[in-house]
């Protein structure tokens, strides 16, 4: 079953895959949205059967795979409590997608590849989380890579997905070393990379140390640290997370799959199935805490200022991931499994529905020109705030008996934000507080991105976008509204070229208040609309967001106790994490102010956004001109891509031009080939001389020859 | 007194002109055969120069072959030249370049 549930998805790739115009899109998505909803099938009896306790881990074998001395890997199928709870995100989230894809990608004239990839995506996912050894692992770690790699790219004629889709790939090699390099020292300190063997073997080897570039250091701390570089890698922590936002030059349902739900959560996956060996580096876990409160922090300020809709979204899954990994690093595992499988149900929701936006909106990415969407998109605007909800954590703790309700993320982010507090390290304790002030951000850019989007008057005057759509309308049938589809359809190449344009405009975040700043022609002026009247989705779309809007407001609430309660727990998990029972119980007895500072944050966050988006729309305007150095630092990133540029991306360019120039063409080229047929031909000029055609030279040269040689026996 | 040596001048000074005949002649091809004659003539010389000088006949019998060679040398040479002229109707030495690749 378990095999049938991991192949499936590839089968369906390599048959729609290599098929591709052969088999037609509807049977290649038929195919692949089949498959997938048959893997989830398959996977949900597997999490319900760990969740009643009915099951207990096993390992399918599948083949033998490589074995050179004592390197013995096998293709082997591991499932545990870990891997049943990735299981159903990965393929849940999947199933959605595909059939999201439905309809977002209805336009698109190569559906059966964009399937395809989807669907050996969710393959390579499924051997990563499924994986018994670390070298199963590194192949499903770089599968996804490949295919987020494929996905980025897949409009293919768009040089900023190609360059996005480069620098994804390039900024996961330098995470992957680290991964590689950790696989090579944990196979040379424990001489295997099974998984099971490794974790048995961890405690005896904490303590011990290693030589790594010339100094001695601790054996675990080492490993330990090397692979959660490539978790940072793949997870989009502070420093190797710049690959993140631009990923979202891909198709929306890739990012909500790949980008939000499954594939960065590879990482955080990762450190929780190798949780008892980072048990025993407490130099590991508090790098881990520092890197992981650093990202939440870092990343929610720069949503905070984001007008991409898309890439609001981006940082806050950067932001969300950052809360996984503190809650790894304070060794509340539980709970960041239980914020991942949480996350994944809202994020996928919030992408999807911003996708569901942007469609509606003619492929304009710029929250700047939305506005007054609530009554044109209802269903979209519903699904968007129960996302909204779940992700701010919104909910009632537990009073004098009565069970704590709330969304998703509610559960979730206060289980962590408690753990890090009931920890009681130095660590801990600054990764709470920087818990509490990324809350407070998250729900301010998450209700920023309602308001702007759902409320307020229409600003689509000003998109190009929509004055194309709106244009084209009123050409062809007098009315906008029934053709929305079809202007859709035969612009769709025309204007994902254009999508960016708007970006990084320093004017920002006062634009969009001012409706009619960009808007030229007497036609559009009415109410801001253009003309233009977006339309909800088709159902294909609509149902995912139905479901994940299940998810994410009842995830949660179902969930939470066998994820973090400190005896179904330990029950659920069955020490396929390190689950630590004792910082769980802390958890319940934290002081009251630490289970209401979140939800404190959380409010003011919301009455900020209200205050600064719905009531007073000048606020942004005069927040940015007060600060506009602030704003500036946030607008670009903290400076991340510029100081990447100038210390890495232009140094190697200058070297690789000094390599190409001098080192290949100076020295190379000119005393290799360059000079060899420099050399023939500089020769060849000076012996065609010889060669006049004049039979007296001939005769000459023959006499002289004569002489020589007559002269050589003589001399002999 | 006229010795060996002086013959073998006159040989020498034959052998050169004869040389410098094939390799200054910028004019015709019939001066080469010419110049070809006057070599083997010289050579001759040498030839029964040192057969009279060491009373060896043999030398005397060699010149006789090579009189005889050269009177076939000298018949296939024209016969080319004929043949030659009649193609490229000219026999200057300086037309003669068609050897080269």
């Amino acid at each position: 079953m378990i095999v049938a549930l991991v192949f499936l998805p590839l089968l369906a790739a390599v048959i729609a895959g290599f098929g591709n115009r052969m088999i037609g899109n509807v049977p290649a998505k038929l195919i692949t949205t089949g498959a997938l909803f048959t893997s989830c099938a398959l996977a949900w009896p597997i999490f319900f059967g760990f969740l009643s306790g009915a099951s207990t881990a096993q390992v399918v074998p599948v083949l033998h795979w490589i074995g050179s001395g004592d390197l013995q890997v096998d293709w082997a199928l591991r499932v545990d409590a870990l891997t049943a709870v990735m299981l159903v995100v990965v393929t849940s989230v999947s199933a959605l997608v595909h059939l999201y894809s439905w309809g977002y990608m209805a336009e698109d004239p190569d559906q059966p590849r964009f399937f395809a990839y989807l669907s050996l995506f969710t393959f390579a996912m499924l051997m990563l989380v499924t994986s018994d050894n670390l070298i199963q692992m590194f192949f499903g770690w770089e599968g996804v890579g490949l295919a987020s790699y494929l996905l980025i790219g897949f409009w293919y004629y768009k040089p900023s997905a190609n360059a996005a889709a480069i620098k994804a790939f390039v900024v996961n090699r330098v995470g992957d070393f680290g991964f590689s390099l950790g696989i090579f020292g944990t196979f040379l300190v424990f001489g295997t990379v099974s998984i099971p063997a490794i974790l048995a073997a961890a405690p005896g080897m904490a303590g011990s140390t290693i030589g790594f570039l010339g100094m001695r250091v601790d054996t675990m701390t080492l490993l330990c640290l090397l692979l959660f570089v490539g978790a940072m890698g793949k997870s989009a922590q502070l420093g190797l997370h710049t690959w993140l936002p631009d990923a979202m030059e891909g198709p929306t349902p890739v990012s909500a799959l790949i980008h939000a739900a499954t594939m960065v959560t590879a990482g955080v996956f990762m450190v929780c199935r190798l949780s008892p060996m980072f048990e025993t580096s407490q130099t590991a876990l508090t790098v881990v805490t520092y890197v992981g409160a650093a990202t939440a922090l870092f990343a929610a300020t720069i949503g905070t200022v984001q007008t991409d809709i898309k890439r609001v979204i981006a940082y806050s899954t950067c932001s969300q991931l950052g809360y996984m990994f503190f809650a790894a690093g304070v060794g509340a595992y539980g709970a960041a499994m239980f914020h991942l499988f949480t996350h994944a149900f809202f994020k996928a929701l919030l992408f999807l529905g911003a996708g569901s936006v942007i469609h509606a909106m003619h492929h304009e990415q710029d929250m700047r020109f939305y506005g007054g969407l609530r009554k044109h998109i209802p269903i979209t605007f519903w699904a968007m705030t129960a996302g909204t909800l779940a992700i701010t954590g919104v909910g009632l703790i537990q009073v004098a008996g009565l069970p704590s309700l709330g969304f998703a993320g509610f559960f979730s982010k206060d289980a962590i934000l408690e753990a890090a507090y009931a920890r009681g390290t130095e660590a801990g304790r600054i990764a709470f507080a920087v818990g509490i002030i990324a809350a407070l951000l998250t729900s301010f850019y998450s209700w920023r991105l309602v308001f702007l989007t759902f409320f307020g008057k229409p600003r689509w005057a000003g998109s190009e976008h929509i004055q194309h759509a709106a244009h084209d309308a009123h050409d062809a049938h007098g009315h906008g509204h029934d053709d929305h589809a079809e202007a859709h359809g035969h612009d769709t190449s025309h204007d994902v070229a254009h999508v960016g344009d708007h970006r990084d405009d320093p004017a920002g975040e006062s634009a969009g208040h001012e409706p009619n700043a960009h808007a030229p022609g007497a036609t559009q002026v009415k109410h801001g609309t253009a003309g233009y009247y977006p339309h909800e989705a088709p159902w294909p779309m609509l149902v995912p967001l139905a479901v994940l809007s299940l998810g994410a407001i009842f995830s949660g609430l179902v969930f939470h106790s066998w994820f973090v309660d400190p005896t179904a727990g330990e029950d659920y998990w069955k020490g396929s994490i390190a689950f630590n029972e004792h910082l769980m119980h802390a958890m319940h007895g934290v002081p009251l102010w630490v289970k209401l500072a979140p939800a404190v944050v959380m409010i003011t966050g919301f009455l900020i956004a209200f205050a600064a988006y719905l009531r007073d729309t000048t606020i942004p305007a005069r927040f940015t001109a007060t600060f506009g150095g602030l704003y500036a630092f946030l607008l670009h990133k903290w400076y991340f891509d510029e100081l990447y540029d100038l210390l890495l991306v232009r140094p190697s360019l200058a070297l690789g031009r000094f390599l190409w120039r001098r080192g290949d063409q100076g020295t190379i080229d000119r005393f290799g080939p360059d000079g060899i047929s420099a050399l023939v031909v500089g020769g060849g000029a000076l012996t065609r001389r010889l060669q006049s055609g004049y039979v007296y030279t001939y005769a000459l040269v023959m006499l002289l020859g004569l002489a020589a040689a007559a002269t050589w026996a003589m001399m002999r | 007194m006229i010795g060996i040596q002086h013959f073998l001048t006159v040989s020498a000074i034959l052998f050169v002109m004869g040389v410098l005949g094939i390799f200054i002649n910028r004019k015709n091809v019939i001066i080469i055969l010419m110049a070809i004659e006057l070599i083997l003539l010289s050579v001759n010389i040498n030839l029964v120069a040192f057969s009279a000088y060491l009373g060896d006949m043999v030398g005397q019998i060699f010149a006789m072959f090579v009189l005889t060679v050269a009177a076939g040398e000298a018949a296939i040479g024209l016969a080319i030249l004929v043949i030659y002229f009649r193609g490229r109707g000219t026999i200057a030495v300086d037309d003669i370049n068609r050897m080269k690749g």
